[in-house]
């Protein structure tokens, strides 16, 4: 589904990628962690599309189509959902024309025509279900007034509605009480199924207790230093970074 | 040297005096010789001189317009053409055919007791001393553009709610521009609203030819008696080839509330001038506007809030989206009186500049002369947020999408205050189509070719 190969990218004149391999198949799940610093965000923000990074080296291939040559709107339409760490408020804009306007980008790429009201609507409702979000917050302007809690719900929500082949949810953990972290996680296991695919950036075990990530990978200055299976990520939850940074620095 | 514009208008003044007095009413020839005097000794504003960022009046009156004042009927039936593009709104529709006040059928019958509307000649000629008390009692000769309009001022729109009458449904002012070559219409505007009364005024600006010039100069009186209230509403949908000099002044007394709202939606070149005062405690003002400017489009704001009463309240906000090589400027003055104890107020100015070539001058002025008050000025100059950009294209819309949802939303607060749902609901449909690039304007104009 996903090939990332010797991936580079810079912000600002700063390399912040600096080879990153990556292979993701359908159906599975993939954690990436590593300490501050190493790149995670910076990995999600370039596989989306960011116009402010710059990708200087490498390929990334999205279901055999080259995914950098695509604008991020098209990104989206191919099947590629990013869950920001830092949800966007857009004062003014409601959710539900938002959602409108994504639901029906979507569909005229695939050439077919806008989903009628009602339709759009009732999906409306069985998406919110899936991450128990409150009604009321569907007609306020995009995360504006929203709680920490509320927008990682409404990131889910969205990635609900949009259906994506790959999410890439970065540090969706971060900024939820216990209860939050369980119906964002239960609302992310019910979405996923054989054919599409997850990555999940974070910090912490307790998110991966619930989506049992089956491949683990530590970012590193950059770069993807240490890979392994459900193991690695109770070792580093016991014993930090620092052993796997002398690792890379002596070699 | 170059001569002034103003010496064309003189001219024509000395030579038609007569005629122009003729076509008039007493209480408004009364002021023509103040007015004349001022002209004369009167050198037009520089552009970028105090209070003048990006407004040049010497171009703004230099075209040779032709002006109406012998008051010849111009051969335009507006009734059976135009269809206003805010519909529904009032049954109380009156119109200014360039200058020369018309009504159309029907229009006084849904008006209450106790109000009286219509053309100001009219009033002025079968009441003068009522007009006369009120008459250039606000506007200030001083000011170029009060100075030229009532010097040839003949004829414009009078609206006296008397106290204590509650006019429900809005009261609607279609100001039309149409003639066979290039004219300039002088309008005066006078309303007065008595004490404890209520009305709304909505004034529009329409251009009917887009292919000549036009100078639409207008000014407006506005006098609010205590507790009473005001909305007005002026919306300009005109053309690239019109210019508007406007010069509104407020005169609001005790518990009165007033508010009022600039929308400039399409435009030419446009100056608007507000000055606003209070003449008693407790009252509160709402300024409001916006102004979508793009192509070669300019409008210039200026406004002076005087705050000489303690207790009012004022909250002025004011946003511009320039595009293209569009120049827009604002300058906002607030003034508190040493005495005007426990005043509140705000002022506001928003911009979005999406080109290099656009411009954006903002000037907030608060010049405060007491401690005990609460007042507070903020101005912006930006472009739209790159990461609510980058936010929406993640989730499937395109850049044209996304850009046009953001300025939208960019003017929601403005939209979401106006207190006319009609026009609420018909103003977000309006600027959705114009920042969609599609004109918005009516029907019956051929700007949209129908």
């Amino acid at each position: 589904m996903l090939k990332v190969k010797d991936l580079h990218a810079q912000i600002n004149g700063k390399e912040i990628l600096k080879g990153v391999n990556l292979e993701i198949r359908p159906g599975e799940v993939h954690a990436i962690m590593g300490p501050n610093g190493s790149g995670k965000s910076t990995l999600s923000m370039v596989l989306a599309g960011n116009p402010a990074y710059e990708v200087t080296e490498g390929s990334a291939e999205f279901n055999g189509k080259d995914l950098l040559a695509m604008p991020p709107e098209i990104r989206s339409h191919e099947g590629l959902f990013l869950g920001f760490q830092y949800p966007v408020e857009i004062p003014g804009v409601s959710m539900v024309n938002f959602m409108r306007a994504a639901v029906n980008a979507k569909r005229e790429y695939f050439h077919e025509p806008p989903m009628s009201a009602t339709d759009f609507l009732k999906m409306m409702r069985e998406k919110r279900a899936v991450v128990e979000l409150d009604n009321k917050l569907a007609s306020r302007s995009v995360n504006e007034g929203f709680s920490g809690g509320e927008k990682k719900r409404n990131e889910i929500f969205q990635m609900a509605v949009l259906e994506p082949k790959l999410s890439i949810l970065d540090e969706t953990d971060s900024g939820l009480d216990v209860d939050a972290l369980r119906v964002v996680a239960e609302g992310v296991n019910k979405l996923k199924s054989e054919n599409n695919a997850t990555i999940v950036i974070t910090h912490y075990q307790r998110l991966l207790d619930y989506l049992k990530p089956e491949f683990i990978h530590v970012l590193y200055k950059g770069r993807i230093v240490k890979s392994g299976g459900p193991e690695l990520a109770l070792e580093i939850e016991k014993r930090g970074y620092d052993w796997i940074k002398e690792e890379v620095d002596n070699q | 040297m170059t001569m002034s514009a103003l010496k064309q208008y003189l001219d024509l003044f000395d030579k038609h005096h007569d005629l122009i007095d003729a076509n008039g009413a007493a209480p408004l020839n009364a002021l023509r010789p103040a007015a004349l005097q001022m002209l004369k000794d009167m050198k037009l504003p520089k552009v970028g001189a105090d209070n003048y960022e990006n407004c040049d009046l010497e171009e703004m009156f230099a075209p040779d317009y032709g002006l109406n004042i012998a008051k010849l009927d111009i051969d335009v039936n507006p009734q059976a053409t135009f269809r206003c593009d805010v519909p529904m709104l009032s049954t109380s529709l009156f119109m200014l055919v360039n200058d020369t006040f018309a009504a159309t059928a029907g229009a006084f019958e849904s008006i209450p007791e106790g109000v009286e509307v219509g053309s100001l000649r009219k009033f002025a000629t079968d009441h003068p001393g009522q007009i006369a008390e009120y008459y250039g009692k606000l506007a200030d000769l001083k000011n170029p553009i009060v100075a030229l309009n009532t010097l040839l001022a003949q004829d414009g729109f009078y609206l006296r709610v008397k106290k204590g009458v509650k006019v429900e449904k809005p009261i609607q002012l279609v100001n039309i521009l149409e003639n066979g070559m290039p004219l300039m219409a002088v309008r005066r505007l006078l309303i007065i609203v008595e004490e404890d009364a209520e009305a709304t005024l909505l004034v529009c600006d329409h251009t009917q030819n887009p292919d000549l010039k036009f100078l639409s100069l207008e000014t407006v009186e506005i006098h609010v008696g205590n507790n009473a209230s005001f909305d007005y509403y002026n919306l300009e949908e005109s053309t690239e080839k019109t210019s508007r000099a406007s010069a509104l002044y407020l005169c609001q007394d005790a518990g009165s509330h007033v508010s009022i709202d600039g929308l400039t939606l399409f435009n030419g070149t446009t100056r608007n001038e507000y000055y606003t005062s209070f003449n008693g405690e407790d009252a509160e003002l709402h300024l409001y506007g916006m102004g979508i400017e793009d192509a070669h489009r300019k409008v210039s704001t200026y406004s002076r809030i005087d705050h000489s009463s303690p207790r009012c309240a004022s909250n002025e906000l004011f946003k511009f989206t320039l595009d293209d090589e569009a120049k827009g400027a604002f300058t906002g003055r607030i003034y508190v009186a040493p005495g005007a104890v426990k005043t509140e107020a705000y002022q506001s100015n928003r911009n979005l500049v999406g080109s290099n070539e656009a411009q954006m001058t903002s000037r907030p002025e608060l010049e405060i002369y007491n401690d005990d008050v609460k007042c507070s000025h903020g101005t912006a100059i930006g472009q739209l947020n790159e990461m609510q950009m980058f936010y929406m294209r993640t989730r499937g819309l395109d850049e044209a999408t996304a850009r046009l949802l953001l300025k939208q939303a960019f003017m929601a607060d403005i939209i979401d205050r106006i207190r006319v749902e009609a026009l609420r609901d018909r103003l977000r449909l309006m600027t959705e189509r114009r920042f969609a690039g599609e004109s918005s304007a009516c029907a019956s104009c051929s700007r949209c070719g129908k």
